[in-house]
């Protein structure tokens, strides 16, 4: 019983990586626009955020560092694909490739750091009560950061005149343009704002997580987070709960050996990829349901006046 | 009024669609991107402390200063080459194929098995059997995603990427596993294939094979099928105008196997050149980043059989340079990484110059404030 | 062309601010290499060409673990030997292809005496041995060897041992969790003394391993220990080569051990030793050999405690003073020789017998250790 709300915690910590990043990336995609580039931003986010605490000793500074981090790359990434018209998959892949290799670079003399001691943050009455409280209630704000950031975020794109806007934008750039709002600044700020929660997802790793740096640490869950905006169909709900459950199978796969079940550890280190291929397999084979949900305009760029 | 046109603040940068792509700059852009790289490379040496004259000495001339240099540098760039020519085909008919990596594992590994198979009294017969092996893995591995997207409809990008993951855990279980090497001490690793069938070298001395040869055959062999075969033409059409290829009977189904397999066949064949070549067994480390860097290699090659040739050339020096620039220059291995990132974002910037010019304009409305 | 070229300005003054705000913020321990590599090798006395000796890390110099330990141990050949050597390494060389480029490199930049720090490099280093005659190779962790070439190892499970005695006393719960990196007999051995260290002092304690299957990765690392803990395990242990496991331990109340160098500095309250390497007594001992034209190959050295390469440090305070002395006396055993830890009976987790009552084992068990002993849960991954 204790095992399992301690894998409940657990579960809950790893989805929240890919549940920030992946809300961010909703946003991004709800305009329009697919950045690829969520490995590169949440790596170099990592360190941004790392070097950050190093330096200053405050943890939300360096949470602040990682967003920033990711938001400026992001802009980059936006400027060339949604001004210049760039291919956005292969800009994508640039800013992946540039980041990984940058963060690298940049990390060198942080490899041996460790960071202050961090406060636990058990939340005193709930965190108790047994089994949901170890299970729920004794983690870092960020996972609960996470939750709200779902809930706000399916609040501001369907209760909100702002998030009506951006979806028409990514729906229809052209009946949006007739309307007299700025495509193309509206794009830019999905961007930004979807490369700042990545950059808070890369920093989380690197400050909370795995309190470290090392290069490459992200290890593909920007890649995870991709796929599980499309499991979720662009919903923020769905992508929360998604996230608990590719979070879940990770967490699995060292619990089984664990507990001595002898699978192979390379065939349990499959599973998390092998379930999000069946996922996605399974979302997009119905193409209704796909034109239901995905924005119109992905991938396409769009010339106003052109 | 003119006189505040120059201060006026409508005053803006426009792309302008050219009529026409501009060839001058189909050519020239690559070179600009390199141009701007190696200026921003000048200034990080100089940031770091290093003598650019230096640095950039380690990263143009040391890679091909002697026979052996040349040697390696084609050691690296063949198979860069290769994958990059099937990537070529798959980017122009616009399938999204990131899992070249995946691709090359699976290649590898289907030849390391053929390659156990031989023992001392097998023939030279082995080696044709063993690339075309890697060639058969590679392909069937991209058939697997070209067959999620043709059935079920997933997107190719997210599908073959997770299947990276997944061949290189699959590798990891083989020589962790039923592969391993029986005298080896159980160190995750296949027992060294037999001499026989090691690829064979170009000449005494280095290490290139045979394989440069194959990848310049593919080289003219992609040149003809998509210059000068009607199905090259169906295939790049299918791709840039599924609209239009539909109108004109071309089949985009057809088009999105044969861009997977083809792809999925030359990273295989990578593999199996790489595996039975300079490494000689199969080992977890196989999977080297070439099916990513491949990518950089084709975008930077214009998706052009000879400019893919030039610009494997160029990222083989980049990975070369960068190994020497740590030993002669104390510069970190990441510099690599970094290059190669802004080498393919300068790329991208540049291209835009080829299908759009740059005009500084002036909104219209000014004028209507005539000058009276 | 004035549009072009202002684009591209504005690009590179873009590029480069950030290129040059981010250096600026880096500070520390940006250079790689210290000026040994510049240094040009005429500045050495007239008398004898200095020594050129090379180093090829498969890791990162800063990674506070395997290739941090083989750093030390270079600059330790330093400090002994001044000027009568110049030294230079080459980091994050891939167990591949790439290798033997790198090799090759380094003998043709005219080093005498080249160091392969990782297993990978077998088969690349044979090659250029092959080629190189003159050239001298020093493989660590490896078996095979040339007329050119001999190999280096240190005996890491005595240091898995010390630890397993002070873990064995203080587990509550008796079991034991060890993040195992990739199933070698290395790590196999490691594992297993571990185990029976921790037996000699509570024969009921039981130890579960978690395979990460790489050797450096924090998250998984991480995660490989947040499994164990959850399963039951106080005490944890590692073959991985970060910090992760024990910052791990540190922030769910548990304790753990450092591993290859002293860790203590990631987890005060967690630590309770550190099993370190200290490679500078081997490596001066290899220079001193080839500057005394001793040199010979076809050997392997596998050193241990006795020879000063192994040991435990920094025990934590809390560890009674009775198992502080018991582990001075394995120290001291393993020293002189009076003491062996693999010295039967030793069952295996099925209940073969290993090694039969009194038996020493021999290097060559020991090499080829592809079990667990009795206590540890499981089976070795593709065993």
């Amino acid at each position: 019983m204790d095992s399992t709300a301690l894998l409940l915690a657990a579960t809950l910590s790893a989805g929240t990586v890919l549940a920030i990043a992946s809300l961010g990336l909703l946003i991004n995609e709800k305009a329009g626009i697919v950045n690829l580039g969520a490995e590169g931003m949440m790596l170099c986010a990592a360190i941004a955020g790392f070097a950050t605490v190093v330096h200053t000793g405050n943890t939300w500074l360096g949470f602040a560092a990682g967003m920033a981090a990711g938001a400026f790359l992001a802009a980059v990434f936006g400027a060339l694909v949604i001004w210049l018209g760039t291919n956005q998959y292969a800009t994508g892949l640039a800013l992946t490739l540039f980041g990984a290799g940058f963060s690298a670079f940049v990390g060198i003399g942080y490899v041996q750091e460790k960071l202050p001691e961090q406060a636990q943050y058990p939340i005193p009455f709930l965190s108790d009560i047994a089994f949901i409280g170890p299970a729920l209630f004794r983690q870092h704000p960020m996972v609960y950061i996470a939750m709200a950031l779902a809930g706000g975020l399916a609040w501001f794109l369907y209760r909100t005149r702002a998030g009506l806007v951006l979806r028409s934008v990514g729906e229809s750039p052209e009946s949006a343009h007739a309307l007299g709002y700025s495509v193309r600044r509206i794009r830019l700020a999905a961007v930004m704002a979807g490369g700042a929660l990545c950059g808070l997802a890369g920093s989380y790793v690197s400050l909370v997580y795995a309190p470290l740096w090392v290069e490459g640490m992200i290890a593909g869950k920007g890649w995870i987070a991709l796929a599980l905006t499309t499991f979720a169909t662009w919903r923020p709900a769905r992508v929360l709960l998604g996230a608990y459950l590719f979070g879940g199978v990770t967490m699995l796969q060292f619990h089984l050996q664990g507990l001595g079940v002898n699978v192979p550890p390379q065939l349990l280190s499959m599973l998390p990829y092998l379930a999000t291929i069946v996922v996605l397999v399974l979302i997009s084979r119905n193409p209704l349901w796909i034109r239901a949900n995905m924005p119109t305009s992905i991938g396409k760029p769009f010339y106003p006046g052109a | 009024m003119l006189f505040t046109l120059p201060t006026h603040m409508g005053r803006r940068m426009r792309l302008e669609v050219r009529p026409q792509p501009s060839p001058f700059w189909s050519y020239v852009s690559p070179v600009l991107a390199l141009l701007i790289t190696v200026v921003i490379g000048i200034g990080l040496f100089m940031a770091l402390g290093k003598d650019p004259v230096k640095g950039l000495q380690v990263f143009f001339w040391e890679p091909i200063k002697s026979p052996y240099a040349l040697g390696e540098l084609l050691v690296k760039a063949t198979p860069l080459l290769i994958i990059a020519l099937g990537l070529a085909v798959c980017f122009r008919s616009n399938v999204w194929n990131i899992g070249a990596e995946g691709q090359f594992v699976i290649g590898a590994l289907a030849a390391g098995g053929v390659a156990l198979l031989a023992d001392k009294t097998t023939g030279r017969w082995i080696i044709p059997a063993i690339l075309a092996a890697g060639v058969l893995g590679g392909m069937a591995w991209a058939g697997v995603t070209a067959f999620l997207r043709d059935r079920f409809n997933a997107n190719e990008i997210l599908v073959s990427l997770m299947l990276v993951y997944v061949a290189d855990l699959i590798l990891g279980y083989l020589v962790f596993g039923p592969w391993k090497d029986p005298a080896g001490y159980n160190f995750p690793q296949t027992k060294t294939f037999e001499a026989v069938t090691q690829i064979p070298r170009l000449m005494q001395g280095s290490r290139v094979t045979i394989g440069i040869l194959l990848a310049l055959v593919g080289v003219a062999a992609l040149w003809l099928y998509l210059y000068r075969t009607y199905a090259g033409f169906a295939q790049e059409v299918s791709g840039q105008a599924p609209a239009a290829a539909r109108y004109a009977g071309f089949s985009s189904r057809r088009a999105l196997w044969v861009a997977l397999l083809v792809s999925g066949g030359a990273a295989g064949l990578a593999g199996a050149l790489e595996v039975a070549g300079p490494i000689g067994q199969l080992t977890p480390y196989v999977p080297a980043g070439y099916g990513f860097a491949a990518i950089i290699v084709a975008f930077v090659g214009r998706l052009h059989p000879v400019g893919v040739v030039f610009s494997a050339l160029l990222m083989s020096m980049f990975y070369i340079g960068g190994e020497l620039a740590q030993s002669r220059l104390g510069l970190p291995k990441s510099i690599t990484g970094v290059f190669q990132g802004l080498l393919l974002f300068n790329l991208l910037a540049c291209d835009i110059l080829i299908a759009h010019r740059l005009r500084f304009s002036i909104p219209p409305a000014t004028f209507v404030q005539g000058a009276r | 062309m004035t549009d072009l070229q202002k684009r591209s300005m504005l690009k590179l003054a873009a590029v480069s601010a950030v290129a040059g705000a981010a250096l600026l913020g880096c500070g520390k321990k940006q250079e790689v290499a210290p000026a040994t590599v510049a240094a040009p090798v005429a500045a050495a006395p007239a008398k004898a060409e200095p020594l050129k000796i090379a180093f090829a890390y498969v890791g990162p110099v800063g990674d506070g673990g395997w290739t941090f330990a083989h750093d030390n141990g270079r600059k330790a050949v330093e400090k002994e030997f001044g000027d009568r050597v110049v030294t230079s390494f080459v980091e994050k060389v891939p167990e591949s292809a790439d290798a033997e480029r790198v090799i090759r490199d380094m003998a043709a930049q005219g080093n005498k005496l080249i160091f392969g720090t990782t297993f990978g490099y077998m088969e690349p280093m044979l090659k250029v041995a092959a080629d190189l005659k003159d050239v001298k190779f020093e493989h660590a962790t490896g078996y095979k060897t040339a007329a050119n070439m001999r190999t280096y190892d240190s005996r890491t499970y005595e240091g898995a041992y010390m630890a397993g005695v002070i873990a064995g006393k203080m587990s509550k719960t008796g079991t034991l969790g060890v993040v195992g990196s990739i199933p070698i007999p290395e790590v196999v051995r490691n594992i297993n003394s571990f185990t029976l260290g921790a037996q000699s002092v509570n024969p009921a304690v039981k130890t579960k391993v978690v395979w990460v299957n790489e050797w450096f990765n924090p998250p998984k690392e991480t995660e490989a220990a947040t499994a164990l803990i959850n399963g039951g395990a106080d005490v944890l242990f590692q073959n991985t080569d970060s910090s992760a496991v024990l910052q791990t331990a540190e922030k769910m109340g548990k304790r753990a051990f450092g591993w290859d160098s002293d860790m203590t500095a990631y987890g005060p309250k967690a630590h309770l030793g550190s099993a370190i390497i200290n490679w500078g007594p081997y490596y001066i001992k290899a220079v001193g050999e080839a500057l005394d034209g001793k040199w010979t190959g076809g050997t392997s050295a596998w050193w241990g405690v006795k020879e000063g390469a192994i040991d435990i440090i920094s025990l934590a305070a809390d560890v009674p003073e009775d198992t502080k002395k018991r582990v001075d006396e394995i120290r001291a055993g393993l020293k002189d020789g009076s003491f062996s830890i693999w010295k039967g009976p030793i069952m295996d987790n099925t209940g073969k017998e290993l090694l039969a009552k009194d038996v020493v084992a021999d290097d060559k068990f020991l090499g080829g250790l592809k079990t667990y002993v009795k206590g540890v849960e499981g089976k070795v991954p593709g065993g």
